[in-house]
């Protein structure tokens, strides 16, 4: 077995998928996201070596808050730079049929690296529900806010969609960054074409990060930045919605031609 | 059947006082929702803002707004009270007004004194010197019984919160017999009880005889109490008004005559509910005004109070009342035992507002109907007021007809009662384990002149050795004096309303209670997994400790240390148990300091754990505040792994969640796209 480098444990998650979950925090992600609210687990070194058997027996032990619609989460950090660990966790959990989740940034994605997607085909055949935190559609901006391009996050949402792996989109909607309307219509038309798209989580940015980097001694990128206001939030998932809509309209008249 | 009782289906409750019996012929299970409910009327507008006001004049004039001084409070001592009569439909205040404390010296004199001085007033000379000279009260024989050692335990509080100078409190009366039976009833059966003692006059039989009659003059007097408010409770209830007006008299008449620190309800929604269902079908009163009452009935119970000193309220962080009701629960025959009056009640937090009192307590079970389970939880996210306790662990010890006193306390209504005992200090009981028995803070000897530790890095098994004789001479020394109080408080302050209000044979239940648990299965585990070395000072006393190294701590579902902390309870308990108890009260044991952690973190230096002198205790069962680092399940489950066989009277742990963390809003996530896109 694997052993996973985890960042910290959580026995009482209600925000990391559906129902009361035990939560596994990573440690290690190589997005550098602006609003990140735990820049803790950005080092690819630190946290605490941990075997999924120990991690499995933990849950177990409180099981009976779970088993009713909940589930065990691996978020982080960056769950998929960890895939022979998830693996080897998964896999207990579905002789047990316990529901697995993976939040993910889906960073760690190279459809080139056919050994990495030897793996991710088996752990997906584990993983009942994926989280993907889709930063920005737009590729520059996506860069201008975490460091990283934002080809692959997309491939890896159409390849979780060919696999037929439920998917929840996350998308945290931050003032002046990442509520521009033009890119959330374009973000709901692009995610509109997911065959298994479950849900849609449109998260307010908020400031409760801002201690940990004082913690870490980061300079918190954001400075200001007034958190969301929930009000428009509603809204704003509203255009994202509109562009599902949309999608999904124009994926129809295609069928039909 | 009496014609009180038409449209009740009858039973052996008929013919003895049997108010289980009663309920459990009568109520209606509700498994629906909370739409039935009614919004406050005006006249309950108009009243609670009456309350709101006095409520601000009391807290303008630094927290008393008026204190009899001169009358001694008994059932009968008071002339009618109202806030605006033409409006009240359940009435009755402690005193002549509302928020106008009563005079309560038999607890202690000196006490009720300083209660009005530290506010501004002063009793009454002639009643002081009365009490001084002609009338012993509770306070005065307890010290006239203590033991040296005693005083200095009480004084350097390893020891500590004894109830030896006010009401010890946490006895529940079953008020509801007075709706059920009606008062004249309830002294037939008395006198008959009183006739069927034994022949042979030995102490207990005597002192029975006495309590008998003094409870039968109780029970007259609770029927002249309520004629001054036009009431008459000689017969029973006929209607849902006159069974909540009769319940609550019963209960009014002992907050006048007593001042506990705990002065609980009992369990009566369910009871009410029956009266409420007759009404409902026979046309008697509508949904509103049944909410009315109950509404009326809620704000006499949060206008309770009592004289204390500001000592006190530091010790309890306030003024509680701790008027505990107890709601929902499960049958034993299956049936769960939530009613339209489960409801009702909680919906006075949102009729009323928010408060802590009455300290509404749901009798938690698995198998409670899902919709009662959507509203105490929508109630609890709205009000933080709720108090859960599991029904599945306390049911098989009593059934379901028991109430909580206090926080915790269970115990079946007007069958069972407690000596209250307050709490030892663990903590501190720890650090006179190394010293020897010498007072961390106070350096004199407090407790017995064992061996100090000798070392200078604390070894687990040694000081487990130490620690063990230690706790075993503190509940020694801890039961004893509770002999003394409670002898003297049956003596001097006897409770003749609330046991009026009880059968002939009660069992007793003698409670002592746990104060620093988690420090002391903390520092155990730093000792075991970490190193702690001690630091002493000029005198050679261990003052100060320092630890190398991570320990695992309470809190955290780890069994390493998670054990520690049961094996303590079980040591502690086992040593309680070794000894007499006054009237062969059965010994319990409670983890519960939910509001006095913070005087006992004052009264005790540093520990092993790392917790430094002055800064105060987790409340009751509880992890140390921020070493539970793995979430609240893990947390619960560390609590939830204590011995309840050996802490019986209770365990508790506060609970505090910002509401984001409990899950999403629905109109934020739905959880489904479906659902979004179809809106």
């Amino acid at each position: 077995m694997t052993k996973g480098r985890i960042h910290s444990l959580e026995s009482f998650g209600t925000v990391d998928g559906p129902g009361t979950r035990y939560v596994v925090f990573v440690q290690g992600c190589p997005m550098r996201c602006l609003y990140c609210h735990n820049p803790d687990t950005w080092a690819m070194t630190g946290g605490e070596e941990m075997d999924p058997e120990y991690i499995f027996e933990q849950y177990l032990h409180n099981e009976a808050f779970y088993k009713n619609g909940g589930g065990i989460t691996v978020t982080g950090g960056e769950p998929l730079m960890q895939v022979d660990f998830l693996i080897d966790l998964f896999t207990l959990c579905k002789d047990h049929g316990v529901h697995t989740c993976i939040d993910s940034s889906g960073i760690a994605y190279r459809p080139e690296n056919k050994k990495l997607i030897e793996k991710l085909d088996r752990l997906m055949e584990l993983t009942d529900l994926v989280m993907l935190d889709i930063k920005h559609i737009d590729p520059e901006m996506h860069k201008k806010i975490t460091g990283q391009p934002n080809d692959g996050i997309l491939a890896f949402a159409e390849y979780l969609s060919e696999k037929g792996v439920d998917i929840w989109i996350r998308h945290v909607v931050v003032p002046g960054l990442t509520d521009d309307d033009k890119y959330l219509y374009d973000l709901g038309y692009f995610i509109g074409g997911l065959k298994t798209l479950k849900a849609l989580d449109a998260l307010p940015y908020h400031t409760m990060g801002k201690a940990k980097y004082e913690k870490l001694g980061f300079d918190y990128p954001l400075g200001d930045t007034p958190p969301m206001d929930k009000k428009e939030l509603v809204a704003k998932k509203q255009v994202i919605l509109d562009g599902i809509k949309a999608r999904r309209k124009d994926d129809g008249k295609a069928d039909k031609q | 059947m009496r014609s009180e009782w038409n449209g009740f289906v009858g039973g052996k409750w008929e013919t003895e006082v049997n108010v289980r019996d009663f309920i459990q012929k009568n109520y209606t299970p509700y498994d629906g929702d909370d739409s039935f409910l009614a919004g406050p009327t005006q006249n309950t507008k108009d009243l609670w803002n009456m309350v709101l006001d006095l409520q601000k004049k009391e807290r303008e004039n630094g927290g008393v707004l008026d204190m009899d001084t001169k009358v001694i409070s008994t059932i009968t001592s008071h002339g009618p009270g109202y806030l605006d009569k033409s409006k009240e439909t359940i009435v009755g205040f402690q005193t002549d007004k509302p928020f106008k404390r009563s005079l309560q010296p038999y607890g202690g004199i000196r006490m009720a004194e300083k209660a009005c001085s530290d506010n501004g007033y002063e009793v009454d000379p002639e009643i002081s010197e009365f009490f001084s000279t002609h009338r012993k009260t509770h306070n005065a024989g307890c010290f006239d019984a203590y033991n040296q050692e005693m005083r200095a335990c009480r004084t350097s509080h390893i020891i500590t919160g004894l109830p030896d100078a006010y009401g010890r409190g946490r006895i529940i009366g079953d008020y509801r017999r007075v709706a059920l039976y009606g008062i004249d009833y309830l002294i037939e059966d008395k006198q008959a009880q009183k006739d069927s003692t034994g022949r042979v006059m030995t102490d207990d039989v005597i002192r029975l005889r006495e309590e008998l009659s003094e409870q039968m003059v109780a029970l007259k007097l609770m029927k002249e109490m309520a004629a001054s408010y036009g009431c008459d409770i000689s017969k029973p209830a006929t209607n849902v008004q006159e069974a909540i007006q009769a319940t609550y008299f019963g209960y009014l008449c002992s907050v006048k005559e007593q001042n506990g620190a705990a002065m609980s309800l009992g369990r009566t929604s369910t009871f009410i509910d029956c009266y409420a269902e007759r009404d409902l079908k026979n046309g008697t009163f509508t949904e509103e005004q049944i909410q009315e009452f109950v509404d009326h009935f809620i704000m006499k119970l949060r206008c309770v109070k009592f004289a204390r000193t500001p000592e006190y309220n530091q010790i309890f962080a306030g003024d509680p009342v701790w008027v505990t009701e107890s709601i929902a629960g499960m049958g034993v025959d299956g049936r769960h035992m939530v009613t339209k009056m489960s409801f009702r009640y909680l919906h006075t937090l949102e009729n009323l507002g928010a408060a802590p009192e009455p300290n509404l307590t749901v009798l938690w079970s698995t198998r409670l109907p899902q919709n009662f389970k959507k509203f105490c939880a929508k109630t609890s996210i709205n009000t933080s007021s709720i108090q859960y306790e599991n029904d599945d662990l306390m049911r098989p010890v009593h059934g379901d007809d028991y109430g909580i006193a206090c926080c915790v306390s269970s115990m079946v209504i007007g069958k069972e009662m407690q000596f209250f005992g307050a709490r030892a200090n663990l903590a501190k009981c720890l650090l006179y384990a190394l010293n020897g028995g010498i007072d961390e803070k106070t350096k004199k000897q407090v407790g017995p002149k064992y061996r100090p530790y000798e070392g200078d890095v604390l070894d687990y098994d040694k000081v487990m050795e130490l620690f063990l004789d230690m706790v075993e001479w503190q509940a020694d020394v801890y039961v004893n004096t509770l002999n003394i109080i409670h002898y003297m408080h049956d003596k001097y302050c006897y409770e003749r309303a609330e046991m009026a209000l009880h059968d002939k044979d009660v069992k007793r239940y003698f409670a002592t209670g746990i104060a620093g648990l988690s420090i002391v299965a903390d520092s155990f585990s730093a000792m075991k997994y970490a190193k702690v070395e001690c630091i002493r000072d000029e005198d050679g006393i261990i003052t100060d400790f320092k630890i190398t190294g991570d320990f695992p701590k309470y809190g955290n579902d780890d069994d390493r240390v998670d054990a520690i902390a049961t094996e303590v309870v079980h040591k502690f308990m086992t040593a309680i148990r070794r000894h007499h108890t006054y009237r062969n009260g059965i010994p319990t044991t409670s983890i519960l300091t939910i509001t006095s952690n913070v005087t006992y973190g004052k009264a005790t230096g540093n520990t092993p754990d790392g917790r430094r002198a002055g800064q105060p205790f987790a409340p009751g069962a509880n992890p140390m505040h921020g070493r539970d680092t793995h979430g609240a399940i893990a947390s619960l489950s560390s609590v939830s792994k204590l011995p309840f066989k050996d802490a019986q009277d209770g365990i508790s742990n506060t609970f505090t969640i910002i509401p984001g963390a409990l899950g999403k809003e629905d109109q934020v996530f739905a959880g489904d796209i479906e659902l979004d896109l179809n809106k």
